[in-house]
């Protein structure tokens, strides 16, 4: 808290008051931390990983980690199958999951939001085409949608990242045509008419800033979603493809070792988890911060 | 002459049939002239508003032989021609202040944003216009206020923002849409008097909408009372108030309280009140429009439909009452 301000007391700026609000939720700060540790792991991983993630260690395959017994602290996390050290592999992979994360919310972020504030500002037959788009792709199980798109684009890391948005965008495009709509019978929309702007500074200018709450909450659980969804894709052998260091194609390359190798799983398995949940926590103490409704 | 609306029908396409809001209404106004229009809820006042602001929605069929500003004929204008004249020749404001201003923005970066878009000015300018015009709408500290967001302002300093925001471009024509029916009886006042100086201060035309007699009785130069988006009795304030030969008007200034007389206790009669409720606009009564609440209706009312005569627009008007409001 800051000294006793001597004159007035000046009223919270939306800033202050939304982190404060957030510091107060618990789980959505641990989120943050973990989310910030992984972000940091992932922008420094050519000097942080141990050696190159493609690299293969002849003698050292299958080696468990070095807590385990057998285990050598050349390889702290172990190695898989060809000899490779899991921990740069899982390095490396951070910034490619967060990355695909990333890219997936902004292309479904952008042109859901773009679809939606049109369907929701002008309504009749715009709102009807772009609304049947969404019901079509909507009415299509996502993964198995995800899993066709990667299929015709040929499997890859950026077509995933393509199949992986296309599933996303309907979310995006429902939530904002429902806040548009919502926001367009506000006065202030009137009195922006009335002051004469036009449809794309009211559409961007007024409303848009207005719905950006609940926008920047979907963002942030479509992002956890999205690792997912490619991680997914990677499990499959649609994304990223074998020497990639991708945790889904990590995955998908330790199934066969299961039983005799757990730790190959275990390690990517349990980086998705963490920063998915990490993602969700930030996501839920966001929208208690930022939607006044769930205000105490 | 500034406005001049000349049978001005609007009639909206709904599920359940058409329905005439406002019908054959005419009327003008002049420089620097002060018009308050009065009537009860759903008579078509915003409607009259919006279609003059050129803002109805696209459902809403809009006719008349005339509908011109200063000459200009506003029914053969492109929208990005009326962007050009909303704001800037006509501007307006709202009922609810509070609402129609945007939470996301602080009041300054409107104000200013509203000036950018309407007066060729730097950046710069823009913020020290907005200064003064703050000043001018008596906003005390005007600086702080400025970097105020809109939650963070009381409804009449809201309301003082909006009223700068709509003055900011010197419009011709200023429509006040119940100004102060969202804001406590103390404020009003203030409100009202702030509109009535700067309407006198810069030569503007001043329209007035409001349900409250009391509130166009002190504050302009005519009255015209509308009934089920008609115009039943236009005239000069005094005029209407003091002599309303319309029943309706009548029956309006009969129902309005009177302080002295409720604060004397041996006067507990109840206030008068028109019955009925108004017209549904989808299947409007054959004849006058209010016969079927009139106290004083006769056949004729009931067959044929009065026109606009002098002041009033009614068969049988009453010789006219001198209550005083």
């Amino acid at each position: 808290m800051e000294a006793a301000q001597p004159k007035e007391l000046t009223p919270q700026t939306p800033w202050q008051e939304f982190r404060q609000s957030f510091a107060q939720n618990k789980g959505a700060v641990i989120g943050l931390v973990v989310l910030i540790f992984f972000l940091a792991v992932g922008i420094t991983s050519p000097f942080l990983a141990p050696y190159n993630p493609a690299q293969l260690f002849d003698g050292a395959y299958r080696l468990p980690p070095a807590f385990v017994t057998g285990g050598s602290t050349k390889f702290l996390l172990g190695t898989d199958d060809v000899g490779r050290d899991i921990l740069s592999r899982l390095i490396h992979g951070t910034a490619l999951s967060l990355g695909v994360g990333l890219m997936i919310v902004v292309v479904s972020l952008f042109s859901g939001t773009i679809l939606g504030l049109l369907a929701g500002y002008f309504e009749k037959s715009v709102d009807r085409a772009i609304m049947r788009l969404t019901d079509i792709i909507m009415a299509l199980p996502s993964t198995l949608l995800a899993i066709v798109v990667a299929a015709i684009l040929g499997p890859g890391l950026v077509n995933a990242v393509w199949a992986v948005s296309i599933v996303a965008i309907p979310n995006y495009i429902r939530l904002v045509r429902a806040l548009v709509m919502a926001e367009k019978k506000r006065a202030y929309v009137m009195a922006a008419q009335a002051y004469g702007a036009g449809h794309i500074r009211i559409m961007v200018g007024e409303i848009l800033p207005n719905c950006m709450a609940p926008i920047i909450v979907q963002a942030t659980l479509g992002l956890s979603e999205g690792i997912l969804n490619a991680a997914a894709l990677g499990f499959l052998g649609l994304g990223a493809q074998p020497p990639t260091p991708e945790w889904g194609t990590m995955l998908a390359d330790a199934r066969p070792f299961l039983e005799s190798s757990p730790w190959m799983v275990t390690f990517p398995g349990l980086c998705i988890l963490l920063v998915v949940l990490a993602l969700n926590l930030v996501g839920d103490g966001l929208r208690d911060a930022l939607d006044p409704r769930l205000k105490k | 002459m500034l406005l001049d609306v000349q049978n001005l029908t609007i009639t909206f396409n709904t599920k359940n049939g058409l329905l005439t809001a406002v019908r054959d209404l005419s009327f003008q106004m002049e420089t620097g002239e002060t018009l308050g229009v009065v009537g009860e809820s759903g008579c078509g006042k915003s409607i009259t508003n919006l279609a003059i602001m050129g803002l109805l929605p696209s459902q809403a069929i809009v006719s008349a032989t005339r509908l011109s500003l200063e000459g200009k004929d506003l029914l053969s204008l492109s929208e990005r021609e009326w962007q050009r004249l909303r704001g800037k020749d006509i501007a307006m404001i709202f009922q609810d202040p509070m609402s129609a201003l945007n939470p996301c923005y602080s009041v300054g970066d409107q104000l200013v944003e509203t000036l950018l878009v309407h007066r060729d000015m730097s950046k710069k300018d823009a913020r020290l216009e907005s200064l003064n015009l703050m000043e001018q709408v008596g906003i005390p500290a005007p600086g702080e206020r400025l970097k105020a967001y809109p939650h963070e302002l009381s409804g009449g300093m809201a309301q003082r923002v909006m009223i700068a925001m709509a003055i900011s471009s010197n419009p011709k024509l200023l429509i006040a849409d119940e100004p102060t029916t969202a804001l406590d009886v103390t404020i009003q006042d203030q409100i009202l008097r702030l509109l009535k100086d700067i309407q006198e201060k810069r030569q503007m035309s001043l329209m007035l909408v409001t349900h409250d007699l009391g509130v166009v009785a002190q504050n302009t130069d005519r009255i015209q009372v509308m009934y089920a988006g008609e115009l039943v009795e236009a005239g000069l304030t005094r005029d209407v108030i003091h002599h309303s030969t319309h029943p309706y008007t009548a029956g309006l200034l009969a129902g309005h309280p009177d302080a002295r007389q409720s604060a004397d206790k041996t006067h507990k009669a109840r206030l008068p009140s028109i019955q009925g409720m108004v017209p549904n606009l989808r299947q409007r009564p054959q004849g006058c429009q209010f016969h079927p609440r009139c106290a004083y209706a006769q056949d004729k009312c009931r067959l044929e439909a009065p026109k606009l005569t002098g002041q009033v627009s009614c068969h049988y008007p009453l010789p006219g009452s001198s209550k005083i409001c």
